[in-house]
């Protein structure tokens, strides 16, 4: 009863969908504010029975029910319960219908704390942000329905691809899926400015908290994803310009250039055109994005799609919302006016040059990530962009960004001067060239471009956090006067520099992991010892253990640093028989913000082992870094001048009376 | 059950598809020339495998096409002579990186193309700026009823 219960409540979600993607709309086009009120209920609604439906099949899963294709597909009894869980999303159906609950989450958020929205753009935007949902709902009922039943259900599922159990899948498409598809709400926002032929600055108070959340969120998601196949792949790569990667990525550059571009329009009330057709872009690529991994186009380390009949639907979708609103948009977008005229030497200079290379490098992606299927769709020859490609057109228009980047928020608004902001940027250059110069010393030789790329990274991080100790006067007053001034400096100030800081970070991860990373690869006895750095791994031996449904083998390594015992580490292989596949489990031991990282390999007749070791230096920067850019963006979020997302206070307190 | 557990791990370990990408018997003793091969061999795709080089993949092609890399290397072939062996061989498919050729200009030309065409639609917008618009143009271009809820909100949140 629980999967009928579940399907019904998705029918009827659609139903609630169909009547919030048109009465509101009418509602504006008559002047009606009764239908136009329709929108916000019904979102609530909405996310309610897809929040059942979603409940449903996850008490399905929890159940093991493998009367249920889905579930007998990918769940079997003996899993962890939170593999259970996070079963639910492991596979096409499911995580569509997580991709639709989210949507309809983010569509009752604006209804719920949209108060203080004009009427007409809040029945506008939820109308909009409806379409999405009949058309994905839609897609899920017609072909990919995760309720249908088998006549005669087996008694054992085929469990979950091993590689997915692991606690990343919990963690990793919820939030990846609170980006990609928080990209909807400016989508949405956007859509309802051209259909109405009118924005103002309100209007962008309200893109920018939301486009920020989503933008958290993504950042979070693709950190976090890269950071579990990091561990889980067990070759120590932590990015592979994967398609399904890209897929990712793209949003998350257009949605970084976005939020810059609605900087300018909140702040200056320029470039709105250009904004709202950002928004559109964003949005897309997320669509496209969904287009990629689901359609099965691209077979892929993360696809799991491969039917036909579900990419025509999908591009169908993508079609008709990216064909759409780009004709909307080709149509409205001449009667916006525009406003606020800049100097190209200033702020909103800089953020237009922020936004020309941000979208230059989603092109970039964009293009190398499709090129081979077009090419191979028109003309039949099979060519490979992988990551040398990538490596070697993204790099050269990130450098010039990464430059410029300390500039932007030094400069004025309006008219600045650029002698005057690169004299004050004087100490985070000396800090990059005094970096460059000890690096280069240290090496001495080596390739020419690690000091470089370092003294780059300490420039950017530097440079970030030169606003603030201007603007504390730390180095020129008492230490308790600075931090006072500290204290009362906008959050969004400190957003932005957290932000930029922690893009340094990154960079400084990227580097020290790509360039003074150390591999080495042997066969070992029990007894042997293996050396890297200045860490001795003494390999003592084999275990066996039983998980709750794997057998493990694991083999056990003493960590000497100096002839001291630092740690042990244990790297396994993990069989599970129900699917008659193993996966390898590496074994990390971090030591400040480098790894240590050992994988296993085959065991040879004689009884020695093949291992392969790294020492990684630096490599949590990488991820460190995105986590500090997560936190830029939520003191920016919590910045009271943005603070327009918030549930208002009750303007009286109305006393409840009691139900007769 | 002991047995069973022995046998069930053995299979696993000997069946096991995620075998280590280079393996210990592949390495050449010299360090020079073993280092071309793992740089040449991050450049190449392993064909049977999704968006993988032959540096990191684990199926046997690629273990194959290691070997390949390094017989040639040690025969005295240069890095570009090693490249055009194989693409001979496999074709274009096995480059990460396409070379340069008339089918795929637009990919290496299309990001500086946007880049060029981004920045010379800015230049022709700012000049357009410049001419049509005075200094009066950028006020305030909301209607009075928006004024007065802008100021209401600004009002509230900074009393």
């Amino acid at each position: 009863m629980i999967a009928e219960f579940g399907h019904y409540a998705l029918v009827l979600a659609l139903a609630l969908a169909l009547v919030q993607a048109i009465v509101p709309i009418v509602g504006v086009r008559k002047n009606d504010p009764v239908l136009m009120a329709v929108a916000g209920p019904t979102a609530v609604a909405q996310l309610f029975f897809i929040a059942l439906a979603f409940g449903a099949l996850t008490i399905c899963y929890v159940r093991s029910d493998f009367s249920v294709v889905n579930v007998f597909e990918n769940s079997h009894s003996a899993k962890p319960l939170i593999y259970k869980i996070s079963g639910v999303w492991g596979n096409h159906e499911g995580s569509m219908l997580l991709w639709v609950l989210i949507l309809s989450l983010f569509g009752a958020l604006v209804a719920l704390f949209g108060g203080n929205l004009p009427a007409r753009l809040k029945a506008n935007v939820l109308a909009v942000q409806s379409w999405i949902a009949v058309a994905f709902v839609l897609f899920i009922l017609v072909t990919s329905n995760p309720f249908l039943r088998i006549l005669q259900p087996p008694f054992e599922g085929r469990d979950l691809n091993p590689i997915l159990q692991d606690p990343g899948l919990a963690i990793h498409p919820p939030l990846l899926y609170l980006g990609y598809v928080g990209l909807s709400i400016s989508f949405s926002f956007a859509i309802a400015a051209l259909i109405d032929g009118r924005i103002d600055a309100a209007w962008a108070r309200w893109v920018r908290p939301w486009t920020l959340l989503a933008w958290m969120f993504l950042t979070l998601g693709i950190a976090m994803g890269s950071y579990w196949a990091y561990y889980t792949l067990g070759w120590g790569g932590w990015w592979f310009w994967d398609p399904v990667e890209n897929a990712s990525f793209m949003p998350w550059l257009a949605a970084t250039a976005l939020l810059h571009s609605a900087l300018v329009m909140e702040k200056r009330n320029a470039l709105k055109v250009w904004t709202i057709l950002l928004a559109i872009l964003a949005f897309s690529l997320s669509l496209i994005g969904t287009f990629l991994v689901r359609s099965g186009v691209l077979t892929s380390v993360h696809a799991f799609a491969t039917d036909p009949t579900r990419g025509v639907f999908i591009l169908a979708i993508l079609v008709l919302f990216i064909g759409g609103s780009l004709a909307l948009f080709a149509l409205r977008a001449p009667l916006l006016k525009q406003g606020g005229l800049f100097a190209p030497v200033s702020r909103e200079g800089a953020l237009v040059l922020n936004n020309l290379f941000l979208v230059s490098a989603c092109a970039t992606v964009f293009v190398g990530t499709l090129y081979p299927l077009a090419l191979e769709a028109l003309t039949g020859e099979k060519i490979s962009v992988g990551a040398p490609f990538f490596n070697a057109t993204f790099g050269p228009l990130f450098v010039p960004l990464l430059i410029a980047m300390p500039f932007g928020p030094l400069l004025a608004w309006k008219r600045g001067d650029l002698l005057g902001v690169a004299q004050r940027l004087v100490g985070a250059a000396a800090v990059g060239a005094i970096t460059v110069a000890v690096i280069f010393a240290m090496e001495g030789g080596g390739p020419i471009l690690v000091p470089f790329a370092i003294g780059l990274a300490l420039y950017v991080m530097a440079g970030a956090l030169t606003e603030i100790v201007e603007r504390t006067g730390l180095l020129k007053v008492p230490l308790m006067t600075a931090f006072a001034r500290a204290r009362g400096l906008p959050r969004s100030a400190w957003g932005g520099a957290f932000a930029h800081f922690g893009l340094g970070l990154t960079l400084l991860g990227i580097i020290g992991e790509t360039q003074w990373g150390i591999e080495r690869i042997a066969e070992l006895k029990p007894g042997q010892t293996i050396s890297i750095r200045r860490y001795d791994l003494q390999f003592d031996g084999m275990t066996t253990r039983q998980g709750p449904n794997y057998r493990e083998l694991a083999a056990h390594f003493t960590v000497r640093r100096h002839g001291d015992v630092v740690g042990i580490m244990e790297p396994a292989k993990r069989s599970f028989p129900s699917r008659g596949s193993s996966t390898t489990e590496t074994a990390l031991m971090t030591r400040g913000f480098s790894q240590l990282y050992l994988s296993l390999g085959d065991p040879n007749p004689d009884g020695s082992l093949a291992v392969r070791l790294y020492y990684k230096p630096l490599v949590l920067l990488i991820w460190f870094g995105a986590v500090v850019m997560v936190v830029g963006g939520g003191l920016s979020l919590s910045d009271r001048r943005l603070r327009v997302g918030a549930p208002k206070p009750a303007r009286s307190k109305t006393v409840l009376a009691p139900a007769e | 059950m002991r047995w069973l557990f022995f046998i069930v791990v053995t299979l696993t370990l000997v069946a096991s598809p995620r075998v280590e990408a280079v393996q210990p018997d592949e390495i050449l003793a010299d360090a020079a020339l073993e280092g071309r091969a793992r740089a040449l061999s991050k450049e190449l795709r392993c064909m049977v495998c999704q968006n993988q080089s032959i540096d990191d993949s684990d199926a046997p092609l690629a273990r194959d096409l290691r070997v390949l890399v390094r017989e040639r290397l040690q025969a005295g072939d240069s890095d570009g002579q090693v490249i055009d062996f194989l693409v001979a061989r496999y074709g274009e498919f096995v480059l990460l990186k396409p070379r340069f050729s008339l089918h795929t200009a637009l990919l290496w030309l299309g990001p500086a193309a946007v880049m060029l065409i981004g920045a010379l639609g800015l230049f022709v917008l700012a000049r357009r700026y410049r001419a049509v618009s005075g200094p009066a143009a950028a006020g305030a271009k909301l209607t009075p009823a928006e004024q007065a809820r802008l100021s209401e909100i600004l009002g509230r949140r900074d009393p």
